[in-house]
């Protein structure tokens, strides 16, 4: 734990972990203030827009791959090999297909309702510490901004449920939006935990209180409480990103699509990427509170451990990252869908009080330092 | 023109040109959403400020929770019927203009201090997350929590008020 951002271990992990990029020293190094700072933010902006795009379209490959196993199939195996490319030609054929609109719907607000949640996402990857030095932006309160644009993605959901002016899709952009208030309370209280336990909101920061070995990870340091935190951030994250179990808002069986079900082509691409680019952020959220984010893992066995440091930050951020949406994968092949009503009582009636009872439990085992060493 | 200035501009226009929106815009949902619009603009003013966790905390709340909120009744009642721009009677339009004279007149003072105020050599605080809450829970800690009580007992008021009449 980084009792003050002044302390000796602070300012040596700093020393360990530097901030800026040698990418970024370059263009500051040879260029005023105002250049590097536009060209240092324009770089970051397009790495982080293939980034997301590549991830997406893997992230759907992977999907369904991951389904096809589940189901004893071979899933997709025909475009390039082992149907990598199979989600390049859907988005090829999405592109290609004409985008029409429903005759009473609302012009504007139908076409600016895919562009909110894929805009909240990309603000959210800024955050992001994907290595000690490949960071977009570390604000204090990281995890406030993180929290506040999160939350933007529920208009795109609402919005386009309105507009589209179709009962299905009124309907399952209600149910959505009923649904993304209720889990984001538990949400919110999950990063309060970390906050509370490593003192600082900070991603950065945050990541790097979990110094040390595996058991230095959140996950494992809060005894219990942890854990329990981590169980809570699963399914109030899997809520919030529509996936099954809590896919209410689109289930097919009642409601044809949900909120997008007048929507083709680019529009439903949009809203598609934005699916899956939140199921990146979401893992990677959990990597950073939870699993000791972009450090390696370390048993305290020292051959061991300097050889997995080798290996470079991202490698384990992705790593872990991977896991966790593997397991997201796991969990939505293989529970079936939820009630309304049972989803909304799983919330306010068991995962709330138990969210706020672990955070008060917490909070004396911080104060008392009862912590894992 | 600083680039400061120039952003001060465009957010201060921006903002009142939104907020001249959700009053004349024909429809419900445009006006709440011109009104997130407004509020976020408003966030880019403390941002030119160094208010941080000020503009993060309105973005959160105000144009995150209020709004989804207000979206939420106004889909729910769906005035789907369009409002017509000059909606209102003779008494609106003469009162409105009465009313931002009002205003005026009341901010005057702070406004004739503006200029005073800007040359004065202040003591900058950054509103970081620290500053900002650190006397929250020092200093200030018994109102904040007299307030949290309060909604508290409000939040319950609203259960037992809204819940549904069962039948024995």
């Amino acid at each position: 734990m980084i009792a003050s951002l002044h302390s000796p271990l602070a300012t040596e992990l700093a020393a360990r972990y530097p901030a800026t990029h040698p990418v970024g020293d370059w263009v500051r190094a040879h260029l005023s203030p105002f250049g590097a700072f536009t060209v240092n933010a324009l770089l970051a902006l397009a790495l982080t827009t293939v980034f997301v795009s590549l991830t997406a379209l893997f992230l759907v490959w992977m999907e369904r791959k991951v389904c096809a196993r589940f189901q004893l199939r071979l899933g997709p195996n025909r475009v390039g090999p082992f149907g990598l490319l199979q989600t390049l030609a859907d988005g090829a054929k999405l592109f290609l297909k004409e985008s029409f609109m429903p005759r009473e719907a609302d012009f504007f607000v139908y076409h600016l309702a895919p562009l909110i949640p894929i805009t909240s996402s990309f603000m959210v990857f800024c955050v992001l510490p994907f290595d000690h030095h490949i960071q977009i932006a570390d604000p204090q309160g990281g995890l406030i901004y993180l929290a506040a644009f999160l939350g933007m993605g529920v208009f795109g959901v609402l919005l386009a449920g309105w507009a589209s002016n179709n009962k299905y899709s009124l309907l399952g952009g209600m149910r959505s939006g009923a649904q993304m208030i209720a889990y984001e309370i538990s949400y919110v209280l999950c990063l309060l935990l970390i906050v509370l336990a490593s003192g600082s909101a900070s991603t950065r920061d945050i990541v790097l209180a979990q110094h040390g070995t595996v058991l230095n990870w959140w996950l494992f340091k809060l005894p219990g409480c942890g854990a329990l935190g981590f169980l809570i951030f699963l399914i109030s994250s899997t809520a919030e990103l529509h996936r099954a179990p809590f896919d209410i808002a689109e289930a097919e069986s009642e409601l044809t699509g949900g909120f997008h079900t007048e929507y083709s082509g680019m529009g439903f691409s949009m809203f598609f990427l934005s699916e899956y680019s939140n199921l990146f952020v979401a893992a990677g959220l959990g990597t950073t509170l939870f699993l000791g984010g972009f450090l390696a893992p370390q048993f305290g066995l020292g051959p061991l451990d300097r050889a997995l440091d080798l290996v470079p930050g991202f490698a384990w951020f992705l790593l872990k990252v991977y896991g966790l949406i593997y397991l997201y994968m796991w969990l939505r092949w293989t529970f079936p869908r939820l009630r309304v009503d049972q989803l909304m009582a799983l919330e306010w009636k068991f995962l709330l009080p138990l969210a706020l009872g672990n955070l008060a439990i917490a909070a004396v085992l911080v104060t008392l330092g009862w912590l894992l060493p | 023109m600083t680039v400061y200035d120039a952003m001060f501009w465009f957010f201060s226009l921006a903002l009142l040109l939104c907020g001249v929106l959700v009053l004349i815009s024909r429809d419900a949902v445009a006006s709440a959403l011109f009104m997130v619009l407004g509020f976020i603009f408003l966030a880019g003013l403390y941002l030119l400020l160094e208010a941080w966790f000020l503009a993060l905390i309105q973005i959160l709340v105000y144009a995150g929770a209020i709004m989804v909120l207000f979206l939420f009744v106004v889909m729910l009642l769906d005035f789907r019927e369009k409002r017509r721009w000059w909606h209102g009677n003779l008494l609106g339009w003469l009162g409105a203009p009465l009313a931002v004279a009002a205003l005026l007149a009341a901010l005057l003072p702070v406004l004739k201090r503006a200029g005073a105020l800007a040359d004065a050599p202040e003591k900058w605080f950054e509103g970081t997350l620290e500053n900002v809450m650190t006397p929250v829970f020092t200093r200030y800690l018994l109102p904040v929590e007299v307030t949290a009580l309060i909604l508290l007992a409000a939040t319950i008021g609203v259960v037992v008020l809204g819940r549904k009449e069962t039948k024995p």
